[in-house]
């Protein structure tokens, strides 16, 4: 019964991590169509300038704690923004309308020169920014000790969750959004700027790893090649899902995190195993993934 | 068993390449050895992209091809060459016939996305196999081949020179392959699978012997692997792996059959100079290339000289 | 005996929408039969049922007094059922000679050899042939791309044709080339195909060339069959006219 509980905890915080990482990746695929290998190097980008800069805030003292988580998810926030900014204006807009394989293609050349411009920028030793996660302390839940931030990764990842799926579904620019997603020229007829929408949509996707990274970098240590290990967890969540879905992500992430936490918890040996096989199971069954739709060609 | 042209210039390249291996330094004939090893591979994913599938999951067999190579001397105490090679090719036969099955419903995004997971699946298995070494991987035993030893000073070169005639006829076979009406075939369902259909064909039969074809060359390819640098660890299923063949296959085109074998020795070449020169930059550098050759050469490296052969007759 | 394709109660529905009501055709051998009627009547529907691309919702279809519900395309055109399409279906990145070359070889074989060329003397000059008689043959080493679209429908056609099929359903085949360029074309469609004794069933909405080649006309509205038979009676027919052709009664319509 313990050990079922804790299975629960665990995959609950893990799939709420898990969500974060993946929901900027479903959000660029399901309005753009490019599934975006580059996007664990955004994730990493975001955990190397939050360790770095909060590392260096909390080592000298700088100001209070709560200043310091401010500081974790602004400069996140703002290297997402970059980085996303360059390079969809300075890249991706000249690829548009390029096959689907081949912007994978594309992203995964994106990906290597990310990774060495992060070599480049904070070297290759580890970074440690162990302080917001320390400094929240433990909570016993029904006598489990759990870590207060792991908790709060799991509200953010509620409310992020909660927050892209009203502003897709209840305002007015979801509205386009969704027009967008359901057929491009239509939308670009009835004067949708289809390309602002992309920019704003990359971005904001980028922004959603750089904030994961950022949310991640107390609880590791920050190392090169995170990115690439972080990249098919997030890929395997949302193909389960069915990519381009926000809930389908949700779905995605609560079987993953909550198949791995049983794996660590029954057969440790399984562990990696469990997420690529029901990632494999998914596709085979469904290839469309959960909540998915199938486009039929037509002759 | 009539050879053409072009059959005749790829065997005559490789008596040559095997000659000059006698007279080149032993960390030459140790690069090109890796290379030829890996540019199997890389002929795996080539042959699916004629078909329009790209994988980012040919690890597999190639992993699949080195670690039945490195068990059988391990735990069956093989070590001949020929043998352990066709256990190697066996058993991603045999792994592609059951895959196969479901991997040829899967086109575009979702074939790359399936493989990928495959290969995850066995890194994952791998990552975890104590007896098997987890992520340290184990060491290959020395080969042997038909009763004879190789003197250890020998055996690189040996082995150089038969993966090099190994090299030779697998290039004419996938050279006839890429004409033969199955290799055709491979090329109208990229095009236009409907119509393939519609001709009285399946595509998902052409695409299974295909996959499996694919299956056995890039396991050829891992077996080498593991025979020439004594060492496996499962980082060969990772998907980095796979995508540096996508990368080698993308480099090379799909053109020509030859194309692989150059881009691959290019590749290790150039990778040699560059990791020592600019250690943190070598993957940057992949990056822009690629984004190069999607930019200027849609079809890969070979371009540059099949250009340059139409201009010179127009 | 000589009916070679027949329908019975055949139904399609898409949703809310029907694209198929209770057809029931019969194709005597050697029988040339136009099909018309509006978009969405279910002309295309009907030939991609038949063909095996969709599954009808109920109802049978008998091809040489066999049952082919459930069967693949690939099994129908083995079958000796082949078709052309509305907009033509060609490998655009190979030569000319080429798609012809895997037509041949498909039609020879279910199982393509791995090893022996494609182009071999038997194939290139049933390939040749085929170019010969569609009059195409300057067009034989042209990359698909660079071929006008009259060419390409007579190119798609002559793919269906080379596995010597004993029922050709062509969809549409005039569509997308210029009104000048049609009567040439379906000239030499139907001097070929005459040729080889075929059976044909053609899709076209253009009224006159209907009539210049049809030995019977079916008409659809809204996926039923609004009339067979005999073309004059057809287009005579009062139905027809309102809602397929905008005959007489149409102009009268448009002047109320």
């Amino acid at each position: 019964m313990m050990s079922l509980f804790a299975v629960l905890i665990d995959g609950t915080i893990y799939a709420s991590w898990l969500f974060l990482v993946a929901a900027g990746l479903t959000v660029i695929y399901g309005v753009m169509r490019i599934l975006n290998m580059a996007h664990g190097s955004f994730y990493a980008i975001g955990a190397y300038a939050a360790a770095s800069l909060v590392g260096w805030y909390f080592n000298n003292g700088v100001g209070p704690v709560w200043a310091g988580y401010l500081l974790m998810l602004g400069c996140a926030l703002v290297a997402g923004l970059i980085v996303g900014l360059i390079i969809e204006r300075g890249l991706l807009r000249f690829m548009y309308g390029r096959d689907e394989v081949l912007m994978v293609i594309i992203t995964y050349a994106l990906l290597l020169i990310l990774e060495d411009t992060m070599k480049m920028i904070w070297g290759v030793n580890p970074y440690f920014a162990y302080q917001p996660y320390a400094e929240m302390g433990r909570s016993a839940l029904a006598g489990l000790k759990v870590s207060n931030y792991d908790l709060m990764l799991v509200g953010i990842s509620l409310v992020l969750g909660l927050g892209l799926w009203l502003w897709l579904e209840r305002t007015h620019q979801g509205k386009v959004l969704r027009a967008v997603i359901h057929d491009r020229e239509v939308a670009m007829a009835m004067g949708v700027n289809v390309r602002r929408m992309f920019t704003l949509v990359f971005v904001l996707g980028t922004m959603l790893g750089t904030l994961a990274g950022a949310l991640t970098a107390p609880a590791i240590s920050v190392v090169p090649g995170m990115g690439v290990e972080v990249i098919v967890l997030a890929f395997a969540v949302v193909v389960i899902g069915g990519m381009g879905s926000i809930e389908g992500a949700a779905v995605g992430a609560l079987l993953v995190g909550l198949s791995r936490a049983a794996a660590v918890h029954y057969a440790p040996e399984f562990e990696l195993f469990v997420i690529y096989g029901v990632m494999a199971l998914v596709l085979a069954v469904r290839p469309q993934g959960l909540f998915g739709r199938v486009l039929a060609r037509k002759i | 068993m009539r050879l053409s042209k072009t059959e005749l210039i790829l065997l005559g390249v490789a008596v040559l390449l095997a000659a000059g291996g006698v007279i080149a330094p032993q960390w030459l004939v140790f690069l090109l050895t890796m290379a030829l090893a890996k540019a199997m591979v890389v002929q795996g994913v080539v042959m699916q992209m004629r078909a329009g599938l790209v994988t980012f999951g040919q690890g597999l067999f190639f992993c699949v091809g080195g670690y039945a190579v490195g068990m059988s001397g391990h735990f069956l105490n093989i070590t001949d060459l020929a043998l352990l090679l066709l256990i190697g090719v066996g058993a991603a036969v045999l792994l592609a016939m059951l895959l196969g099955l479901l991997m040829t419903r899967y086109r575009e995004i979702f074939f790359a996305m399936l493989s990928l997971a495959f290969s995850m699946i066995l890194y994952g298995v791998l990552v975890k196999s104590s007896a098997l070494g987890s992520t340290d991987g184990f060491n290959v035993k020395a080969w042997t081949l038909f009763g004879w030893t190789p003197a250890s000073g020998q055996a690189p070169l040996a082995l150089f020179i038969i993966i090099v005639a190994c090299s030779g006829l697998l290039a004419v076979l996938l050279h006839r392959y890429s004409r033969s009406s199955a290799g055709m075939m491979c090329e109208a369902i990229r095009e236009n699978e409907v119509r393939v259909e519609y001709l009285g064909q399946s595509p998902r039969w052409v695409l299974y012997m295909n996959y499996v074809a694919a299956a056995a060359v890039s396991a050829l390819g891992g077996g080498f692997m593991a025979l020439s640098a004594g060492h496996i660890d499962p980082e060969m299923a990772y998907w980095i792996t796979s995508g540096e063949f996508v990368f080698i296959a993308l480099l090379g085109g799909t053109a020509h059959v030859a194309a692989p074998f150059i881009a691959a020795i290019l590749f290790a070449v150039v990778r040699t100079y560059a990791i020592e020169l600019v250690p943190h930059s070598w993957q940057m550098i992949l990056g822009f290339t690629l984004l190069a050759i999607i930019v200027f050469l849609p079809k890969g490296l070979w371009s540059l000289f099949t250009g340059q052969a139409r201009r010179a007759k127009a | 005996m000589n009916c070679i394709l027949e329908t019975q109660g055949l139904c399609k529905e898409f949703g809310a929408v029907t694209a198929a009501k209770d057809v029931n055709v019969r194709i005597h051998k050697g029988e040339v039969v136009g099909v018309i009627g509006s978009n969405g009547a279910g002309k295309t529907t009907f030939i991609n049922m038949v063909t095996g691309y969709l599954k009808p919702s109920r109802g049978e279809i008998l091809f040489n007094g066999q049952s082919i519900i459930g069967r693949t395309p690939r099994a129908i055109t083995r079958a000796g059922m082949a078709r052309s399409f509305q907009v033509a279906q060609l490998f655009p990145q190979l030569s000319v000679l080429d798609n012809l070359l895997i037509a041949v070889s498909a039609a020879q074989s279910p199982f393509p050899s791995l090893l022996a060329p494609m182009r071999n003397a038997s194939r290139i000059a049933q390939a040749d042939a085929i170019l010969a008689e569609f009059d195409i043959s300057r067009w034989r080493d042209t990359q698909v791309t660079a071929v006008p679209q009259g060419v390409r429908k007579l190119i798609d056609i002559a793919m269906a044709l080379i596995g010597d099929p004993q029922m050709l359903l062509l969809d549409e085949p005039t569509s997308g080339v210029s009104a000048e360029e049609k009567t040439a074309l379906m000239d030499t469609v139907m001097r070929v195909v005459a040729q080889h004794q075929v059976t044909v069933l053609f899709v076209e909405h253009d009224m006159d060339v209907v009539r210049r080649y049809v030995s019977r006309i079916l008409a659809f509205y809204s996926g039923e069959v609004l009339a067979d038979g005999a073309p004059e009676a057809v287009l005579a027919n009062a139905r027809v006219q309102e809602f397929v052709t905008g005959g007489p009664n149409a102009h009268k319509r448009a002047a109320q």
